[in-house]
């Protein structure tokens, strides 16, 4: 039978183990199911770099007659290592929340893995109706897991995610019913290959609106300046576990939709939006750098820290070329790493000291230097270190920017900037100085959790091989097709 | 004529025999009450009702397999009827369930309220397979006024009797315009049969205005039942008021059946006129929908708050009334009959959790339940998703046919704006879960155990929704079939 497919059932059935074997059992069987989960999606690796711009493990079957809507799912090399990078931090979720989720834990871990079908199933989806409803799926767990296990302000943070993606994807479904009544199919690949052979077209102005309509939902997912108000919320309210599922996985489905959909689906109004989106981008990049500096609250810091990264992967996505979305890609892993680090040693500094606020820390360094040295590593590959994992992003998407306009490049270069100072000044205040607190160093099982975080963080900034040829070959099939479009619209003009 | 044309026949009878079981077995039960005297526990009187529901729904596929019209073109039955039948028993089934450890709660507990909800039933019945308008004033009738009886029927209550009170006044106010519309319309074409009035008018009448005016009056009448903005004041008020257990009933059942004849006789009798209604629909599609959405967004009291969201799902099945097709009929179907389930079981979850004399249904009373009874927040969850229109549970399913038919039409504003409806809905359905699982519980008393008939209410609302969640072809097949009625 197909991995893939079994891979996306495993966390359901899970799901439904753990909600009915006994309480006292639960936290070992997720962590222990979750390992064997990312386990299982290492065998997917071999046969998708062999052929990385096509789609592999592919399953395709009826699931409703009417309308047509099919159960098909596949992998390409963006997908893959979107895919493993669920499989991977789902178990380190699991095994951070070990001893800090005390308060009804049975519910906590199972969520858990109903997240991970929904996001599995979000990273796999070839067919736009099947997408949408592992996109809304995710809502779910999450809810809780913000609203149930978060800090004091924890329902009016669950309730604002739930409105305001559920709010943003209200329209995109609008748009996907629209392209059924033209395509008579849900199956992406099917529509695109009915686009390729200009069986179906969509009028300029309609395709804007589908284009605003996809993109709208994906913005708020990322979130994309101005609809970023939720974010700050959610990632500080909620447990460090789901925090770090957040910024490192949920973030990433808004921007690998934007590069699946609407580079896709739409490559003429991508190209005329462009413009607009890349200001919007670096405006977060900025916005998001410049609030950070000012921030007391160490997750909020890196929340908003989060905002500016983003900022660069979209600006990567709407740079058009390949350098700018090999960036893009590259950077959604690469952050997904370094950020989830931060927001792992910053859940250690909250059980230890019971507060996140910087002004309750101080001289950490002193007491516990190995703590310091790993956070240092985690806050340079954060900045952008060459030789760490963020640089390599950064530097491609600045690449592409510069290539497609060089005042793209200029002011998306302040982010980086920016975040050198603060990212350092926070490292300054926390670590450096008198000591405040007595701090214990890293126990063993805080190393377990930060090693394999901080080997990725060095290999995907040395080792880039492994994973760009593949990423990049499928995102060339992707720009070959949108700009054979583009141009061709340009001739007809 | 013949008078032998009159008798009726045996396929007479098949085709309306769920009703007749149904008016039969009432009459038992008046018989029955009487017989097992005054201070006997009335409960195994609801368990005879189960039983005199269960065979009108096994009566119902012998109906369908006799398709056609009987006593002379008074009732039909087809597919259309006998899917809307079927809608009807089970959210009188649910009714009937949940009532009985209710009735002993509340010490209300006698036969007459049994047969009130029979004759309810028979009477919605009616409305599903009536095939002129005659019928369809007599179903709707006597569904209303047992409706009426049973919204105030704990005397003792005020808040009841002022819901019946409210309920009868309203409810015959918006009678009296139907039939005014009726009359209207027997004096233009001279016909009360639904195809003979839509055939007069298709030979043109000397009064076209006349008959807008009684299409009108008609629409008035059924934008009361269904509680469609800007006739929705009542609702509100009546499912707060009546017992949870009838609230849920009348807020699925009779809006069900209201439903069938309100579409049964604007696609069939009125279908020449269907471009003039439509621009009136579409208003009172979207009026529905922010009505009922946005007032429930400030309700404290649970009851009340699924008062309103029963409002703005009646919105929701306007929108695939408005389109005028089949495919908008099925979508409007398939959504009743996931309302149904979804809406029941959420009422179900109430009535336990109402406690004695209903004291506790505010949001704050729910608070903590997780902790208390987890299985029966779970089941509440999952009715409340599926009224918010999550995927993998029947709402969401229900929500993307019907706007899936409008898109099909090209009513694009009216798709985006309900759609972003809904996920305003999501707020006020949200913090009734918050309240279950992300509040301690205010006391630390020891939950009631839930009644058998509840449980199994919930256990079934909740499987049928998280299986028509995955598989909607099981009953969508039905409402696609069914939707190409004889128009």
């Amino acid at each position: 039978m197909n991995i893939l497919a079994i891979l996306l059932i495993l966390p359901l059935l899970g799901f439904v183990a753990a909600l009915v074997l006994p309480a006292s059992v639960t936290k070992r069987f997720v962590l222990w199911f979750s390992l064997l989960i990312f386990g299982v999606s290492l065998l997917l690796i071999g046969t998708v770099q062999m052929r990385p711009a096509a789609m592999s493990w592919v399953t395709d079957t009826a699931w409703i007659d009417t309308p047509a809507i099919r159960f098909h799912i596949g992998l390409d090399a963006t997908s893959l290592w979107l895919v493993i990078l669920t499989t991977f931090l789902i178990p380190v979720a699991a095994y951070i929340s070990q001893r800090t989720i005390l308060h009804r834990p049975k519910e906590f871990f199972a969520y858990l893995l109903l997240l991970e079908f929904g996001l599995i199933g979000v990273f796999s989806s070839l067919d736009l109706f099947l997408y949408y409803v592992f996109w809304e799926v995710v809502l779910v767990p999450m809810y809780f897991l913000i609203g149930v296990w978060g800090g004091p302000n924890r329902i009016y943070a669950a309730t604002k995610f739930f409105v305001y993606t559920m709010a943003g994807s209200m329209l995109m479904l609008v748009a996907i019913l629209f392209i059924y009544t033209k395509a008579g199919t849900f199956d992406l690949p099917a529509i695109l290959l009915q686009m390729e052979m200009g069986k179906i077209g969509f009028s300029q102005s309609e395709e804007l609106a589908l284009f605003l309509a996809f993109f709208l939902a994906f913005a708020v997912k990322v979130p994309i300046f101005p609809l970023h108000t939720w974010l700050p919320d959610a990632y500080a309210e909620a447990p460090t576990g789901a925090t770090l599922l957040m910024a490192a996985v949920l973030s990433k489905m808004g921007t690998y939709s934007l590069l699946r959909f609407n580079l896709n689906l739409f490559p003429r109004a991508s190209h005329d939006c462009a413009p607009w989106i890349v200001t919007l981008a670096i405006i977060g990049i900025v916005y998001g750098a410049l609030i950070a500096l000012v921030q007391p609250n160490m997750k909020r810091l890196v929340a908003y820290s989060s905002i500016s990264h983003l900022g660069f992967v979209v600006l990567g996505i709407f740079s058009g070329n390949q350098f700018g979305l090999d960036g893009a890609v590259y950077q959604m892993l690469c952050h997904a790493i370094s950020t989830g680090a931060l927001f792992i040693l910053i859940g250690y500094l909250e059980e230890r000291n019971k507060s996140l606020e910087i002004v309750d820390f101080g001289g950490i360094a002193t007491p516990a230097p190995n703590f310091a040295a790993v956070f240092l590593v985690a806050t340079l590959a954060s900045i952008g270190l060459p030789l760490l994992n963020n640089f390599v992003g950064e530097f491609l998407i600045l690449q592409g920017a510069a290539q497609a306009n060089i005042w793209w490049a200029a002011f998306a270069a302040l982010g980086v900037v920016l975040s050198a100072c603060y990212m350092l000044w926070f490292y300054q205040r926390t670590f450096f100085g008198e000591a405040k607190v007595q701090m214990a160093d890293l126990a063993p099982r805080e190393w377990i959790t930060i090693t394999p975080l901080l080997v990725l963080m060095l290999w995907m900034g040395i080792f880039t091989q492994t994973w760009l040829p593949g990423i990049s070959a499928s995102n060339k099939v992707l720009l070959d097709r949108t700009m054979s479009k583009t141009v061709a619209m340009e001739v007809t003009k | 004529m013949n008078p032998a044309a009159f008798y009726p026949t045996s396929t007479d009878v098949l085709r309306f025999l769920p009703e007749l079981i149904l008016t039969i077995g009432g009459v038992v039960l008046l018989v029955l009450e009487a017989l097992t005297g005054d201070h006997k526990d009335k409960s195994s009187l609801g368990y005879v009702s189960i039983g005199v529901v269960l065979a009108a729904m096994f009566a119902v596929p012998v109906a369908l397999a006799n398709p056609g019209v009987s006593f002379n073109g008074m009732i039909i039955s087809d597919g259309f009827a006998a899917f809307f039948r079927m809608v009807t028993l089970l959210v009188g089934l649910f009714t009937l369930l949940c009532s009985t450890s209710y009735l002993s709660r509340e010490k209300s507990n006698s036969g007459e309220f049994y047969l009130l909800v029979l004759f309810s039933l028979a009477g919605q019945g009616i409305m599903a397979s009536s095939n002129e308008l005659i019928m369809v004033f007599l179903g709707l009738e006597i569904a209303s006024i047992s409706s009426y009886v049973l919204a105030g029927f704990l005397r003792e209550d005020k808040r009841g009797t002022e819901a019946a009170l409210k309920y009868f006044l309203l409810g015959s106010f918006a009678t009296a315009f139907f039939l005014y519309g009726i009359s209207w319309i027997y004096g233009v074409t001279g016909a009360t049969n639904l195809s003979a009035i839509r055939d007069a008018l298709a030979k043109g009448t000397e009064a076209p205005s006349m008959v807008v005016a009684a299409a009108a009056l008609m629409l008035v009448g059924l934008a009361f039942k269904v509680s469609a903005a800007p006739f929705q004041v009542w609702a509100p008020d009546v499912y707060q008021g009546a017992p949870a257990p009838i609230s849920g009933f009348l807020s699925a059942g009779p809006k069900a059946a209201a439903f069938a004849i309100f579409i049964r006789i604007f696609q069939t009798s009125f279908d020449s006129l269907s471009s003039r209604y439509e621009p009136i629909l579409w208003v009172l599609a979207l009026a529905t929908m922010f009505v009922g959405n946005f007032s429930a967004l400030w309700q404290s009291n649970v009851k009340r708050m699924l008062g309103y969201s029963s409002i703005a799902h009646a919105g929701y099945v306007l929108v695939a009334v408005t389109t005028h097709s089949n495919v908008g009929t099925a979508g409007a179907m398939f959504y009743l009959a996931s309302y149904a389930l979804m809406n029941y079981g959420a009422f179900a979850a109430i009535t336990h959790i109402a406690g004695r004399g209903e004291k506790h249904v505010s949001i704050d009373d729910l608070k903590g339940l997780a902790s208390k009874q987890p299985v029966l927040a779970a089941l509440l969850t999952v009715c409340l998703l599926s009224l918010t229109g999550v995927p993998l549970t029947v709402g969401f399913f229900g929500k993307f046919y019907i706007f899936k038919a409008a898109i099909d039409h090209h009513l694009y504003w009216l798709s985006a704006l309900g759609l972003l409806n809904s996920a305003v809905a999501a707020y006020y359905y949200l913090r009734v879960i918050s309240a279950m699982y992300m509040y301690e519980p205010k006391t630390t008393e020891h939950p009631e155990p839930v009644p058998a008939g509840i449980q199994l209410t919930m256990w079934c609302s909740a499987a049928g929704i998280l299986t028509l969640g995955v598989f909607p072809g099981l009953v969508l097949d039905y409402a696609n079939r069914f939707a190409t009625f004889v128009k």
